[in-house]
């Protein structure tokens, strides 16, 4: 703004240009799905009704911005220094990850403009409900995380920034945080306990909403992993080893509590055949467990993996991706028990995920260049 | 008094007077489609169809048979979509029939998952959707008159009548008729009772009904598990982790006194 950028590097690289033209043309199809409606902008149908936007955009978008209050859990409330440096671009991320997982909702559901219902007229009994305001609230809280950063920088509403910096606060907004997490992480998954007889024996538990939270907290510690070593990058920095060392380890740990959650309620079911029964779905959940848990679990549980750069990245990549996939097999399985019609996104719903996607990567680019987001030792918290 | 209906698939003709009577009633738009190889039409329940009869070519014997069967809202006892949807659009009135309120309605199209029947459909092509369902002509039954469907039909194939005494209708038509059903009546004890019935002279299964259905109530799914624990969940891990924050930071907090 005052033409001094940042020392490190230049903002507008072509990258850069890239991601804001992505975005920018996602608005664009945005208007378009605003101006004529989910039909003509989206491949929805009635036995599809819930496409690439509930579950890329919202289910694993909020999965993926789990980072934030599981990173915050050890800097702040388990005190760990080694993550201190971290919770600011992890909080960060969070923040810009959930205001792109409401953005999405208003975009997906059919009456965009009545959003603000769940807040006036409420339905306990509902999981729905539960995850509209837990989603509202964490994104509130993670404003008034973010908001002393840039009132910080504007130099405006002193009193507010100092109000915000408190201790006592700080630790209320972390707490209050991942209490908020834990209620609507589970909640997507608990979405589906509702449907017992379309989805897949493989995935349908009534611990459904468990296994959400737990394999929540695993991407959220890849996804937190993979943005460290690539912000050094980005930067130049050495990368902090130490607490890329620890991400590892929790992440397998995580893994490994993941695992045998799975593995045991399958196994207490008596389902666990099933995963050999040679079909998509038991293939589907060979890949989602093997590729994306069992391999990353004990990759990162190896000690000379943990000190390779490229190695981590492969790790946590496979991470992400299983959790993705799981995401996407939980929605897309059960509505394949919805009717005969097969479901592909139309370029419009991509678009507008690509778009999303992209302003959230040119947000974070600009907000770390002019906000101190890395630089929390220097600012006294 | 709540009300309900007893569907007698093995009276129906297949003549579709119930799904122009809906239609008429609801002021709804008629389509033509042409038929892809099946009588049915049209195919689907859509958001401009509440009701449409299935056609089945099925054989009695060695002798063909036709098979008719009425496709709407079940009208659950306690349903699904009500206890989904998130800001209450949907209810259970004391009548019967489970109505929608499009002025609540945020249009998230969960009701549409959590139905086990796969019954509420969408308005895809507005900028201003409703999800629609056969609403079991609620204004009509709360003045106690039959639904359009029931009072169209000219082979009685639908009894309207108190809750209690559909199920009792029911069961007397299968005892006095040996032979003629099957000895179950759908809808009384899927998705913990529905305030539609139906009885057949085959299988359900075989008529394409969802036998998949639980037998109890769909809002207890998520209500037992998850939602009826979430407080004291939260109540937990607020001790948690105040617990983890004073053990953790005591000595730090101790060291910014001196």
């Amino acid at each position: 703004m005052n033409g001094k950028g940042s020392e490190h590097y230049r903002f507008f690289t072509l990258r850069t240009w890239i991601l804001l033209g992505l975005a920018v043309f996602g608005a664009i199809v945005a208007l378009y799905r605003l101006a004529v409606g989910l039909g003509p902008a989206t491949n929805l149908s009635d036995s599809t009704p819930w496409g690439l936007w509930i579950a890329f955009d919202v289910t694993t978008g909020v999965a993926l911005a789990a980072g934030g209050f599981t990173v915050t859990f050890a800097a702040y409330v388990a005190n760990w220094d080694k993550f201190k440096p971290i919770a600011r671009a992890a909080t960060l991320t969070a923040f810009l990850g959930y205001l792109l997982v409401v953005f999405g909702v208003f975009l997906d559901i059919g009456k965009p403009f009545a959003i603000w219902h769940p807040i006036f007229f409420w339905q306990p009994g509902s999981v729905m409900f539960e995850i509209v305001i837990c989603i509202s609230l964490y994104t509130l809280v993670l404003f008034l995380e973010f908001l002393p950063w840039l009132l910080n920088r504007l130099n405006v509403l002193t009193g507010v920034r100092d109000f915000l910096e408190k201790r006592s606060v700080l630790f209320t907004l972390v707490i209050l945080g991942i209490m908020l997490s834990y209620g609507h992480q589970s909640s997507l998954g608990g979405l589906f306990l509702i449907t017992p007889a379309k989805l897949h024996p493989l995935w349908y538990t009534q611990f459904i909403h468990h296994l959400f939270f737990l394999s929540a907290v695993c991407v959220g510690l890849s996804m937190v992993s993979c943005e460290t070593i690539v912000s050094a990058n980005m930067r130049n920095k050495e990368h902090e080893t130490g607490i890329l060392d620890g991400l590892a380890r929790g992440t397998s740990i995580a893994l490994l509590v993941y695992f045998l959650f799975r593995i045991g309620d399958l196994a207490i079911k008596g389902n666990l055949g099933a995963m050999f029964e040679g079909s998509l779905q038991s293939g589907l959940f060979l890949v989602e467990m093997g590729v994306g848990v069992v391999i990353p679990m004990l990759l990162l549980a190896s000690k000379s993996i943990r000190a390779s750069i490229p190695a981590l990245l492969a790790s946590h990549g496979m991470v992400i991706f299983g959790v993705v996939l799981n995401r996407f097999n939980v929605v897309f399985l059960t509505e394949s028990n919805m009717g005969a019609a097969a479901y592909f996104p139309s370029w419009q719903e991509f678009a507008i995920t690509v778009g999303l996607v992209s302003a959230g990567l040119f947000l974070y680019k600009l907000i770390v260049t002019y906000l101190p987001i890395f630089t929390p030792a220097e600012q006294k918290t | 008094m709540s009300k309900g209906v007893l569907v007698d698939t093995t009276r129906c003709i297949g003549c579709r007077s119930c799904q122009i009577a809906c239609k008429a009633w609801h002021d709804l738009e008629a389509r033509y489609k042409p038929s892809n190889g099946t009588y049915t039409s049209p195919e689907k329940l859509s958001a401009d169809c509440y009701t449409l009869i299935e056609f089945f070519d099925k054989k009695t014997g060695d002798q063909p048979s036709w098979k008719f069967v009425k496709e709407q809202c079940l009208h659950c006892q306690d349903p699904a979509c009500a206890s989904a949807c998130p800001v209450g659009a949907l209810k259970k009135t004391p009548e019967g029939p489970v109505i929608y309120d499009q002025w609540l309605c945020i249009g998230c199209r969960y009701c549409m998952l959590a139905c086990p029947f796969q019954i509420p459909k969408y308005e895809w092509d507005t900028t201003n959707p409703w999800v629609q369902k056969c609403n079991f002509c609620a204004s009509r039954v709360a003045s106690d008159m039959a639904p359009a469907c029931v009072k169209a039909c000219p082979m009685d194939v639908m009894y309207f009548d108190d809750y209690d005494k559909i199920a009792q209708e029911a069961e007397r038509r299968i005892n006095n008729f040996p032979g003629k059903y099957v000895n179950h009546i759908y809808g009384f004890r899927e998705a913990g009772g529905t305030s539609w019935m139906y009885i057949a002279d085959r299988p359900f299964r075989k008529l394409g009904f969802n036998t998949d259905v639980s037998d109890k109530p769909y809002p207890a799914l998520t209500w037992k598990p998850s939602l009826s624990k979430i407080l004291w969940e939260e109540a937990g891990l607020l001790a948690v982790l105040g617990g983890i924050l004073y053990l953790r930071n005591r000595r730090n907090h101790e060291e910014g006194k001196k």
